[in-house]
């Protein structure tokens, strides 16, 4: 039982930062823009199919095509803001983001069936049905690497946020737009840029969503709301809140799924979020934590 | 951000589930303004059905939306029903219980519908035969076999289909009757919590005890897992020496099976409720050298034959292009719902849902592409034959029952996953 446990608390932080890498563009949007954007989980699926695209047709490897998928759904993030985000405005901007990207999923998704069908597909690479033996137990190539990766990019994000001019012009639209404005900033071309880089990072968590899960267009609807309650729980705005909320959700989990039955997982998962919003509203880095890093 | 400003956040993201619902009836299929059982005799025969074409199970309805199209499209190429067009009215569920509900209500309260086709799965026809009941309709259906529609004992039922329950009894029948040096001591049962996976595996397990095949684990998850990695590790750690999925679907086969690769765990026998029926689409999910001796149970698979069967797979490929292996179960279920409402309607000579109702009940054989088809006071399709299937070099083949018409060798024990 014991190397059980320790296997699932393993599998949990793996995969953990999968999803982690998933949620990060979600809270990253909504810590800047105050936008919840429920086409991240249309927007993974869209990335994942890029990446089928290029390994199927072209051959490329699933994380050397990043360097396309990236840079293409960070194109498709600023597209979307420009045309349809950015008329938003006044004090109901949050609530009609969330029919405004719940229109731009469902045109994503339309488009998606068109060219692929809802046929099942799933990445392939030597790496993604092997694993490698440590301490007795056999890791998936595929959950280290995309573990690895998430770590790297969520860091490079930090590096990013922290650590750059570009950085702090975001965390002052974070706090507050109206003052950001007034020291020179220009909050527009700031959310643009967000929102796109939001998009792309999602092109690495939809790479690995599509190497660990077979899916087809209409898979975005389950990720959404495990995306929402991973960036709650994280508290909304926080990247390194995402990271946390994620790898404590999935091994959590995975646990009670190990020692207990996998029926009761969701449940007791969920218990935890209440009782955490319960003690503390605002999630584990709510955006107050996330602005005061 | 403060708490009230939490609590807005959830209401809208409550609000954002609502308007999912929504728009997933208005996402539907095609409308329909004809309506009415005394239409002349020009007027088409409005056919209505909630199908999911989107959420958990939009593969299956998708597939169910050829099936029923294929037979429409042939019904009209040969005179029509009655000598009227028959037309087809079908509206999107989401895989939603609650949307499916909904639009049987609007089907045949606001469109008016003449007859009905059932919805995907026992987990919707459940709720919709209630529906259909209600008004007197008929509902005759392909997906909703399990124990879970019957109970109902509702008049109006009738399943096309093999009952579920018995599924997996071929295979279980199978495995017990190996000789002792080749029979496996151990077995698994990993079942989604789906009335449709659920009840199958219980009969699987009593013949197997039976013979000696000791349950070694034994576990429900939930359908909607975030993670199914420690549910298959711990399969794979139990070493069973064969392996009874109770699955709805093609991730969650595809899931198990790169977990079991990832552990080097290779069960003699792996056979899945439903996924490995869904022909390219699991070969494309789980990859072409994972899917060798996998297994299905079911009632049909693309080389059954029957002449019907087959003529329906090459209006298929003509309509949509592929291969047979392209052609799934979904299809056919759909078909034969098609081709058993139109023989009641032929046979009765009318729409009216009471003599349907009647004649379907009389005990009457009936032909469809899964073959006869018998129903008995609930509706079940006492003429239907189990078989299992398995993948064989690319194609799936019928491996049993053992020695019955068209039925090959099975592989056993499997090969290891990519090989």
């Amino acid at each position: 039982m014991a190397s059980s446990i320790l296997k699932a608390v393993i599998d949990g932080v793996l995969t953990g930062g999968v999803y982690a890498l998933m949620a990060a563009g979600l809270t990253l949007i909504f810590g800047v823009m105050d936008i919840i954007n429920i086409a991240q989980g249309v927007l993974v699926v869209l990335a994942a199919y890029l990446s089928y695209v290029l390994s199927t047709q072209l051959g490329i490897d699933l994380f050397v095509g990043l360097l396309i998928t990236v840079p293409t759904l960070f194109v498709v993030g600023v597209v979307v803001e420009w045309a349809f985000i950015r008329r938003l405005a006044g004090r109901e901007r949050t609530a009609m983001s969330i029919l405004v990207t719940y229109a731009v999923a469902i045109i994503i998704e339309g488009l998606l069936i068109r060219q692929f069908s809802t046929d099942y597909v799933q990445l392939n690479a030597w790496y993604v049905d092997r694993s490698f033996r440590l301490l007795g137990l056999y890791l998936p190539y595929i959950y280290v690497f995309g573990f690895a990766l998430a770590a790297a990019l969520l860091a490079a994000l930090y590096m990013v946020l922290y650590r750059t001019r570009f950085g702090r012009s975001v965390r002052a639209a974070m706090q507050d737009r109206s003052a950001a404005r007034l020291v020179g900033v220009n909050v527009e071309r700031v959310a643009t840029l967000t929102f796109g880089l939001g998009v792309a990072v999602t092109a690495a968590g939809g790479m690995v969503f599509g190497a660990t899960n077979a899916f087809n267009p209409n898979s975005g609807y389950d990720l959404i709301s495990r995306l929402l309650t991973i960036v709650i729980l994280g508290g909304m705005g926080s990247i390194g809140g995402a990271l946390g909320a994620a790898v404590f959700m999935l091994t959590l989990e995975d646990v009670v799924s190990v020692v207990w039955s996998p029926t009761w997982s969701t449940l007791v998962f969920f218990a935890a979020l209440v009782i955490v919003l319960s003690v503390k509203p605002t999630g584990l880095f709510g955006r107050a934590a996330a602005r005061a890093q | 951000m403060g708490s009230r400003r939490v609590a807005r956040m959830m209401g809208l993201l409550a609000a954002v589930g609502l308007l999912a619902a929504a728009c997933s009836n208005a996402s539907g299929g095609n409308s329909s303004s004809t309506s009415g059982s005394s239409s002349s005799s020009k007027q088409p025969i409005v056919i209505g059905a909630s199908l999911s074409l989107s959420g958990d199970f939009s593969a299956d309805g998708q597939a169910f939306q050829r099936g029923y199209q294929l037979w429409a499209d042939y019904v009209n190429s040969h005179g029509g029903l009655l000598g009227r067009p028959v037309k087809l009215d079908i509206v999107s569920d989401a895989s939603s219980p609650t949307q499916v509900v909904t639009n049987y209500q609007q089907l045949i309260t606001v469109d008016h519908v003449n007859l009905l086709f059932g919805p995907f799965s026992t987990l919707l026809t459940v709720p919709s035969a209630k529906v259909a009941a209600r008004y007197g309709y008929a509902m005759v259906e392909g997906a909703g076999g399990a124990p879970a529609v019957f109970q109902l004992k509702l008049p109006n039922v009738f399943d096309v289909s093999l009952p579920v329950a018995d599924d997996l009894v071929p295979f279980a029948q199978w495995i017990a009757s190996l000789p002792a040096s080749q029979r496996p001591k151990t077995a698994a049962y990993p079942t989604s919590n789906d009335p449709f996976t659920e009840p199958q595996l219980p009969v699987a397990e009593k013949i197997l005890q039976a013979a000696g095949v000791r349950t070694v684990y034994f576990k429900v998850f939930p359908a909607e897992v975030t993670d199914y990695t420690p549910i298959a590790d711990q399969v794979a750690s139990s070493g069973a020496q064969i392996v009874l999925l109770g699955s709805v679907d093609v991730p969650t086969v595809s899931a198990f099976i790169q977990a079991f690769a990832q552990q080097h765990y290779n069960p003699k026998a792996f056979i899945a409720t439903a996924g490995p029926d869904q022909g390219a689409s699991f070969v494309k999910a789980v990859g072409a050298s994972n899917t060798e001796g996998v297994m299905v149970p079911n009632g049909w698979f693309p080389g059954y034959p029957n002449a019907q069967s087959q003529a329906m797979v090459q209006a298929y490929i003509q309509k949509w292009g592929g291969t047979p292996s392209d052609v799934n179960a979904d299809v056919a279920e759909g078909y034969s719902v098609g081709q058993v409402l139109a023989q009641a309607v032929e046979a009765t000579h009318s729409l009216d849902q009471s003599k349907i109702i009647a004649y379907l009940h009389s005990g009457v054989v009936l032909q469809s592409v899964q073959g006869a088809v018998q129903f008995d006071s609930l509706g079940e399709n006492g003429k239907a034959a189990a078989f299992a299937f398995q993948w064989q070099h690319g194609n799936l083949v019928q491996v049993l029952p053992v020695g019955a018409p068209g039925s090959k060798a099975a592989e056993y024990p499997k090969p290891a996953w990519g090989g």
